[in-house]
């Protein structure tokens, strides 16, 4: 009788952390760019070496120019993202809720919402002026297309036995929307913040690309113009961090609004 | 204080029109301070009922009427609910601490703050929930929601508890526990309770009357009072009174529980 020892036959299935990889994709990615633009198998014109776009950066740090740009971006991000998440997450809840507001609000959301946004920044222009206005409206309206559908669909999930108890005890209509519809949809909500933030920079850099003196877009088109390729690679890179910037800034925000949830 | 449930009827009018009567002419009183179960097979209506009576649900005829309660509509400090209801699931709010589920009722009430956190207090301690006070429902254990759904329910005061399977999702043993721990808390404040179960051992072992309903449509088969001293102890189970109300409600719905089977 020979004795066979049970194995754990999951083993190929677990997940490992790989910290060194991750530094060393970063990282490796990094040198091979350099080694490339050093050897000068790519015109400098072309691909800018990572130390030069470094380089580069920290003058236009020193010379403002980045404060410049960067300030004049958030300003708009922020107040577009802003204006369109309120009225988003208003909406939301006002489909949700009233029936006469869901029969008017969704064919109305399920029309204007394939439209993509950029092309209606020509028409926004036209009534709010080429000015901040426009640009901020935009921004503004591609927010608010996944505010508005998230909210809606957290509204929708509520659970009908929590709306019960709340109105077994007593709550009325502006109670259980505030105290049952709205928590229960901070999920989704946060979920639209997500993505709306994505689309939030994708039309502040379009927007920007038109009749503006400052902002990342404006820096990334005009050094573009000027065949500028390492300041255009900083503005990429300003983009990139700003991106990741508000992601993280989300789930932080999101860990103290939902701090009740299992999962955190 | 009574409750009349008087002559109530739900019939329930799908979109196609068909109906289904879910309770024909249901009748009963509850007296003051009285322990009463309501008891039958699965799809009786007890729920509906039990929905009735709390004001979730219109019934198609009948009425529920609530004797000798002030119809002042107090609010604030002195508010006191007709109804609060203990449900089945829990129905804890996920984002509100045990302390805040149970001030809820008294929020909507408009009871100020002060007040509310001295009796969200006093019932805390009442149901055995002190030190759990900060704890989210998802950190608490099955019994310790249900009590904090018990506590909610009483803080509000209301003239009759009704209690919808409170301990059916609770495993057994907690659900044992959970009943002796409901009785000492209905003898130390005397509620009124309409108590609905379909296990029979544990609404003779809780209750002072049983009212057994049928399969649909809900109709009153019996009012079986039980015949057992109060407190009432585990060993009871063992006491001719007890098999007896027992097996006289087995014998009135087993066929009935047989049908339920084979719908």
């Amino acid at each position: 009788m020979t004795r066979l020892a049970v194995e754990d036959r999951t083993r190929f299935l677990i997940r490992r952390d790989h910290p060194w990889w991750r530094v060393l994709a970063v990282v490796g990615i990094l040198v091979v760019w350099e080694l490339f633009a050093r050897i000068g198998w790519v015109p400098v014109l072309f691909l800018p070496s990572p130390i030069g776009v470094l380089r580069e950066g920290a003058d236009m740090i020193v010379s403002g120019e980045i404060a410049m740009h960067v300030a004049a971006s958030l300003r708009r991000l922020v107040l577009g993202f802003a204006v369109g998440a309120a009225l988003g997450i208003s909406v939301g809840i006002a489909v949700g809720f009233f029936s006469i507001a869901e029969a008017v609000g969704t064919p109305v959301i399920a029309a204007t919402f394939p439209i993509p946004k950029i092309a209606l920044l020509p028409l926004l222009i036209l009534w709010l002026g080429i000015g901040e206005a426009s640009k901020v409206a935009v921004i503004a309206l591609g927010v608010f297309f996944p505010m508005a559908i998230n909210t809606y669909t957290g509204v929708r999930q509520a659970d009908p036995l929590l709306v019960r108890a709340a109105v077994a005890f007593g709550a009325r209509r502006w109670s259980v929307i505030r105290k049952v519809m709205l928590p229960s949809a901070l999920p989704m909500i946060f979920a639209g913040l997500r993505l709306g933030a994505g689309t939030a920079l994708l039309l502040l850099v379009a927007a920007e690309m038109i009749a503006v003196e400052s902002g990342i877009g404006f820096l990334v088109l005009h050094a573009g113009n000027l065949m500028q390729t390492t300041k255009l690679m900083v503005g990429i890179v300003l983009l990139s961090l700003l991106g990741v910037l508000s992601h993280w800034s989300l789930n932080r925000l999101e860990r103290v609004a939902i701090s009740w949830r299992q999962d955190h | 204080m009574r409750v009349v449930v008087d002559h109530v009827s739900k019939t329930y009018t799908d979109r196609g029109g068909r109906s289904v009567d879910a309770l024909r002419d249901v009748a009963f009183t509850v007296e003051a301070e009285e322990f009463v179960a309501l008891l039958g097979p699965s799809g009786c209506g007890k729920s509906t009922l039990l929905n009735v009576i709390a004001g979730l649900l219109a019934p198609t005829r009948g009425g529920v009427w609530f004797d000798g309660a002030r119809a002042d509509g107090a609010r604030g400090a002195n508010a006191r609910a007709l109804s609060a209801m203990v449900f089945q699931e829990f129905a804890l709010f996920p984002w509100r601490t045990a302390q805040k589920n149970i001030e809820f009722g008294l929020e909507e009430a408009g009871v100020p703050a002060a007040e509310r956190a001295t009796r969200a207090r006093h019932y805390i301690e009442l149901t055995g929930l002190a030190g759990f006070e900060t704890r989210y429902p998802h950190q608490l254990s099955g019994g310790m929601r249900q009590r904090v759904g018990i506590a909610r329910a009483l803080a509000v005061e209301p003239a009759v508890l009704l209690m919808d399977e409170p301990f059916s999702a609770l495993d057994a043993q907690t659900r044992q526990l959970m009943q002796e721990e409901l009785l000492g808390i209905w003898d130390r404040t005397r509620k009124t309770i309409l108590y609905v179960t379909h296990n029979i051992q544990e609404a003779v072992y809780m209750a002072d009357r049983v009212i057994v309903l049928s399969r649909r449509p809900g109709e009153v088969l019996a009012d079986v009072p039980i015949e057992l001293e109060r407190p009432r102890t585990e060993q009871m189970a063992g006491e001719p009174a007890f098999v007896q109300a027992a097996e006289r409600i087995w014998g009135l719905i087993k066929a009935q529980a047989w049908a339920a089977i084979a719908e």
